[in-house]
């Protein structure tokens, strides 16, 4: 797979060709890695499997017999799904709003000539040096003299924001591809610059919009220390915050805190394994030189 | 920024389209038509871009300014900042041993993550760079880690580290009982254990890139080598390896800029109290530790202020010094 989403692969794989099967010694270092890679993972889901006893008699055992309790006990509970809620609200807002506005600025950045959209484009792209760490002292208190302190709201804002740098990188070279001739065409048959952007930018954008998208939403997902701070109520815990009040309420029931803890994994999983080309390849076409 | 996202080629076409879009044959672009024109081209420009500068400025730009203002007040996190005490915070903090620690701590993560993660995941990208079954499986797999929440990935690795887990286990059944350690607490091995956690969870992502990079690369470059007589590591060492550069830096320059901010990893698996102990605290653990969790909103601030002068100085050196030559036009560009 060499997705490749904003440049031409440049030796495209010739028709017809069959995939060699590569040096065993390549395969053996790669098949170590990956046991390396997967085993912290294994050890979270069949410990899950496992009762506290199990656990404790032999930590590193496999579960015998396998114990299906700890996840009926987590998936039978509200506090999980209430979780996976405030989670999936939060993501979905934050995605939606990085892109949109990410969209908007990206067009007017790529096309419209003026000064300072240089200044402009730079102001976004330093951005990124500066993760949420750096900001979250001052930015509690912003949340907090807004009155969104325990909402999601206050959450997905900041999130929002600091997606927006990413967003704005990826997208405007995208936007800027598009060929002036066919903006110029547009305007002659009388489509305004905005009629343009509906008609041709945001189909044609799609593709980074998706990548942008996909990342804007693991980062909101996978989000910790922003949660942390503006989330007190447990009524509106994300699932990081979640698994981590879990793991010291029940610090003694290992077993269980390893079932909330891999079920939690699960969304992140299967939403990478249905994205894993764009995100992938997202990156790739992102941070080439 | 830094992340380079033209190739120089594409780079060239478009600034020959500006030139002769401006030019004679061509008709002018539609800006031009009228003055009213103008005035809808700045109505649009501001309707398009505002919210998007709005929501960046209120919750990027403006709170590292305020953190710069709090700091300089003993302040709770409650009414308006009223004590002055000017750079008393930040004296305080300089003179604070456990904050020089966590900032050498910091250093120490920088220069690991770079010695032991560039290397190893350089060599993977050079093995996984060829054509062979399974190549996309194997990418994926190396990849699962870097998805995965840190809160996950620090509750799931600091049970099986504790002194009574899973690795310890392992080890004795293994008959290498004599390696099981005190893998968090012990301050002699706690920082080994966190850049193994790190490793662990960042390396699929420089594999990633690595490997995006090598693709990049003309095969006949390698190709014609070959011909020539070179062996695989003369090429991948003179012929790879430099073509990497920008990949490589662009790699590092974030690596450095993560390793300043790591927070959540620390916080979760050695908690609020234990990581100072343990030697593994950091910058932003200390900030949270002193500032919300003891109510020192005014002290907190000033150390978000520190963390913010370091990343940014150390990232405008990097960008001066190490990414000159990949960031040549990259930004300026749109000025033209």
């Amino acid at each position: 797979m060499v997705t490749t989403t904003l440049r031409p692969r440049l030796s495209p794989r010739r028709a017809g060709e069959k995939l060699r099967w590569g040096n065993p010694v390549v395969y053996f270092i790669a098949l170590i890695v990956i046991a390396l890679m997967l085993a912290p993972i294994a050890y979270v889901i069949l410990g899950g499997f496992r009762t506290n006893a199990q656990i404790t008699t032999d930590p590193s055992g496999f579960p015998a017999p396998w114990e299906i309790g700890n996840y009926l006990d987590v998936l039978f509970g509200s506090v999980f799904w209430h979780q996976v809620l405030n989670s999936t609200i939060a993501a979905v807002a934050t995605t939606l709003g990085a892109v949109v506005l990410g969209v908007m600025a990206s067009y007017v950045i790529a096309r419209y000539p003026f000064r300072g959209r240089g200044i402009l484009y730079s102001l976004f792209a330093a951005g990124l040096m500066f993760p949420i760490t750096v900001a979250i002292t001052p930015l509690y208190i912003v949340i907090k003299n807004l009155g969104l302190m325990n909402s999601l709201v206050g959450v997905i804002l900041p999130q929002i924001a600091f997606a927006l740098p990413v967003t704005i990188i990826i997208l405007v070279p995208f936007l800027r591809a598009i060929p002036r001739e066919l903006e110029e065409a547009a305007f002659i048959d009388g489509c305004s610059r905005i009629g343009f952007f509906w008609r041709m930018v945001v189909p044609l954008a799609t593709p980074g919009v998706i990548t942008t998208g996909i990342l804007a939403f693991i980062g909101s997902w996978n989000g910790y220390i922003l949660p942390l701070f503006i989330l007190n109520d447990a009524a509106t815990f994300t699932l990081p915050l979640g698994v981590q009040a879990f793991a010291s309420q029940y610090a003694v029931d290992t077993a269980k805190v390893l079932a909330f803890t891999s079920l939690s994994m699960i969304p992140a999983l299967v939403f990478f394994s249905l994205f894993e080309r764009r995100i992938v390849g997202g990156l790739t076409g992102a941070v080439k030189g | 920024m830094t992340i380079r996202t033209h190739s120089p080629s594409q780079r060239r076409v478009n600034a020959i389209d500006e030139s002769t879009g401006a030019g004679t044959i061509v008709p002018a672009p539609a800006r031009r038509r009228s003055k009213g024109q103008s005035w809808r081209t700045r109505l649009e420009i501001i309707v398009l871009v505002g919210p998007a500068l709005v929501m960046f400025l209120s919750f990027v730009i403006f709170p590292v300014a305020m953190a710069a203002y709090y700091g300089f007040f003993r302040w709770k996190g409650y009414g308006a900042p009223t004590d002055f005490v000017g750079l008393q915070n930040y004296l305080t903090i300089f003179q604070d041993s456990a904050f020089l620690e966590a900032l050498s701590h910091n250093g120490i993560i920088v220069v690991l993550s770079l010695v032991l993660q560039g290397p190893a995941a350089i060599l993977l990208a050079l093995l996984l760079n060829r054509r062979m079954r399974g190549q996309s499986l194997i990418r994926v797999l190396i990849f699962i880690p870097y998805v995965i929440s840190e809160v996950v990935v620090g509750t799931g690795w600091g049970l099986m580290l504790q002194s009574a887990g899973a690795l310890n286990g392992f080890l004795e059944k293994i008959g290498l009982g004599a390696l099981a350690q005190d893998w968090l607490s012990d301050p002699a091995i706690a920082m080994w254990t966190l850049m193994l956690i790190i490793t662990w969870k960042y390396i699929g992502f420089a594999v990633i890139i690595f490997l995006a990079g090598l693709q990049g690369i003309p095969e006949e470059l390698t190709e014609a080598a070959q011909i020539d007589g070179a062996s695989f590591w003369q090429i991948q060492r003179r012929i790879t390896l430099p073509l990497l550069g920008p990949t490589l830096r662009i790699w590092a320059f974030l690596s450095i800029i993560g390793s300043l901010q790591l927070f959540d990893l620390v916080y979760i698996v050695w908690g609020q109290y234990i990581a100072s102990t343990a030697g593994t605290s950091t910058m932003a653990t200390y900030m949270v530790a002193s500032g919300r969790n003891s109510g020192n909103y005014g002290f907190g601030n000033a150390v978000a202020v520190v963390m913010f002068v370091i990343s940014l100085v150390i990232a405008l050196l990097y960008q001066r010094f190490v990414m000159r030559r990949d960031t040549e036009g990259a930004i300026t560009e749109s000025e033209k």
